[in-house]
């Protein structure tokens, strides 16, 4: 078999019209993942003989006559969510032998799909990082220079859809782990509204803050996968209960009568100028098609990166105290007694980055100090969160870059935590307010891609798709693949 | 704001972590500025705002009914446990 095609949406009209089994298709894309293995290391585990397991069922559905749109295609999955009896680390060494026991509500809603697992995903350790170097599993690299972060935490999502080493991938964020490595390789996330996706069986780090969403070639394809993710869960305590649409239905509905609004404090110095001239062009498309564009202003938007800090290492430092290897994950070699089980094993299986947050979240919810940071941050978060209503009074979706510049070097801020928080800049606001946020490619600097940043009110992820999808009509930035994986 | 070396060893302590020699001093500087950098929060005004509990706006936790719906699986997560006798989780002897 020659190729792949480039989308999902081609892949399941081939398996539909007969072109290739989904047998065929798998094996293709494990060819693919072994070649580019040694040079991307987006992979933590391979599920090779599950996956043909997995695709003959399939084929023998289609046959059947039971299939659906997405039988038989193949997908990866971020390492954070469970998967029954395939080894699940969130890329720590911490899980570095844990079994799952079960599967993530996500990855059976997309296995009931027909969906076929290829394997788990490279990540940031416990998702937090912002170019996948604290994973326990050594850095994702880039595939459009693998000099390159891909982004994080879900490198391996976004590094291996960029290769089209996989059709798609399921990922996670906190903070903008699915936007930042996406725009950073050239590919299209959605991060939809927080309890939109269950969060039941993915590994927890900041529980008010994450949610699943995709990483895919096109806005399409994350169409037509994110029904299959979505709904109410009763299994997740925050997962909401609101009605599912087709999101495919609507994504060739007319942009006459959008109004945009770009967010003044997106443009602010540390902007890239040549990134913020991709940004420009890509909104004078949306005007050709018909979009209005005003300016909108949300002032506390600065503070997001210092209020993020303080609540997401709060709950991640309260989420993984779970890990106190007695009843699964590392434990440490003859322990003297308990406490020494508890602080060897933690002080052994944490990771640097991952050590810090659950130290600074311990620090700002110890006595003295809970109110001076947490409730503080909370309510910096209210501000936040209030002025993102307000401009939704003003405009349908706000645009903005995704990022500050393009990918950077491997090891370039590794020493500075506060420089590796700042990539996070423009994308953490919404999760602080729990909105749904997209990034799509809208073109290179120095060979480098960049995504555009489309955020919107509660539970607008069929307009946002719809939006991304018309660009990805006009344009063919999200098509482009490195030409070292072409 | 600046952390001693004292500090990071008590919310280490705190957090059941135990650091190497060599990890103190770089917990001590990247702290100290994680510390510094979220004082930028100090000059919002914030006066008469609650705190944020919940993401989604008047959303709260949801309560379900106090009944049994998950089935006893301990072999299968016991498959997962560092040591374990008789179904029993080991840990070093806590009372003498």
């Amino acid at each position: 078999m020659s190729a792949p095609a480039p989308t999902v949406a081609a892949l399941a009209r081939g398996l539909a019209e007969g072109a290739f089994s989904s047998v065929e298709l798998t094996r293709a894309y494990l060819e693919r993942i072994a070649a580019a293995q040694p040079s991307l290391n987006a992979f933590i585990t391979v599920t090779g003989e599950s996956a043909l397991k997995a695709a003959a069922e399939a084929d023998a559905a289609r046959a059947a006559g039971r299939a659906g749109r997405l039988t038989g295609v193949p997908i990866g999955h971020k390492d954070i969510f469970c998967t029954e009896g395939v080894l699940t680390t969130c890329g720590s060494k911490m899980l570095g032998n844990f079994v799952s026991p079960y599967d993530a509500t996500i990855v059976s809603g997309l296995r009931a799909a027909g969906t076929v697992m290829l394997g788990k995903l490279n990540m940031d350790e416990f998702a937090m990082g912002s170019s996948n170097e604290t994973s326990h599993f050594g850095p994702v690299r880039n595939p459009w220079d693998t000099q390159m972060v891909p982004g994080g935490s879900s490198g391996g999502s976004a590094a291996s859809v960029a290769a089209r080493i996989v059709p798609a991938a399921t990922a996670t964020d906190t903070g903008g782990s699915i936007r930042q490595p996406a725009a950073l390789c050239g590919v299209t996330g959605i991060k939809p509204t927080y309890g939109r996706c269950s969060r039941y069986g993915m590994i927890a780090f900041a529980s008010s803050l994450d949610q699943a969403g995709l990483i895919t070639v096109s806005a399409e394809d994350a169409a037509l996968l994110l029904g299959p993710m979505s709904g109410f869960d009763p299994r997740d305590s925050t997962s909401v209960d609101s009605p599912v649409p087709d999101y495919t239905a609507t994504l060739g509905d007319s942009l006459q009568g959008l109004t945009i609004g770009l967010v003044r404090e997106f443009f602010d110095k540390g902007l890239d100028a040549a990134c913020e001239q991709r940004i420009r062009d890509a909104i004078a498309v949306y005007e050709k098609l018909g979009a209005k564009v005003r300016e909108v202003s949300c002032p506390n938007l600065p503070l997001s990166v210092p209020t993020y800090y303080v609540v997401a290492p709060a709950e991640c430092s309260s989420n993984l105290a779970r890990f106190d290897g007695v009843r699964f994950g590392h434990r440490c070699d003859s322990p003297k007694n308990l406490l020494d089980l508890y602080c060897r094993s933690r002080g052994e299986g944490f990771g640097a980055e991952v050590k810090r947050r659950i130290m600074t979240g311990t620090y700002v919810l110890s006595a003295g100090y809970y109110d001076a940071y947490y409730l503080k941050a909370q309510r910096v978060r209210q501000l936040i969160s209030a002025d993102f209503a307000r401009a939704f009074k003003e405009c349908d979706l706000l645009f903005g870059p995704t990022t500050p510049t393009p990918a950077f070097r491997i090891g370039a801020k590794c020493d500075d935590p506060i420089t590796m928080y700042l990539n996070d800049i423009y994308t953490i606001g919404a999760n602080l307010a729990g909105l749904p946020g997209m990034s799509i490619p809208c073109g290179f600097v120095d060979g480098l891609p960049i995504g555009l940043q489309i955020v919107g009110p509660h539970f607008s992820e069929a307009r946002m798709l719809n939006v991304a999808h018309r660009y990805q009509q006009e344009t063919d930035w999200h098509l482009k693949t490195p030409s070292a994986f072409a | 704001m600046s952390l001693t070396r004292a500090d990071i060893e008590n919310i280490a302590r705190l957090a059941r972590l135990e650091l190497t020699e060599a990890e103190i001093p770089v917990y001590v500087d990247s702290l100290s500025k994680i510390f510094a950098f979220v004082g930028e929060l100090d000059r919002a005004p914030t006066a008469g705002i609650d705190p944020m509990a919940h993401p989604m706006p008047g959303l709260a936790q949801r309560l379900r009914a106090d009944e049994v719906t998950e089935t006893n699986r301990r072999d299968t997560f016991q498959q997962n446990a560092p040591k374990v006798e008789a179904g029993l989780y080991l840990v070093p002897k806590v009372i003498e």
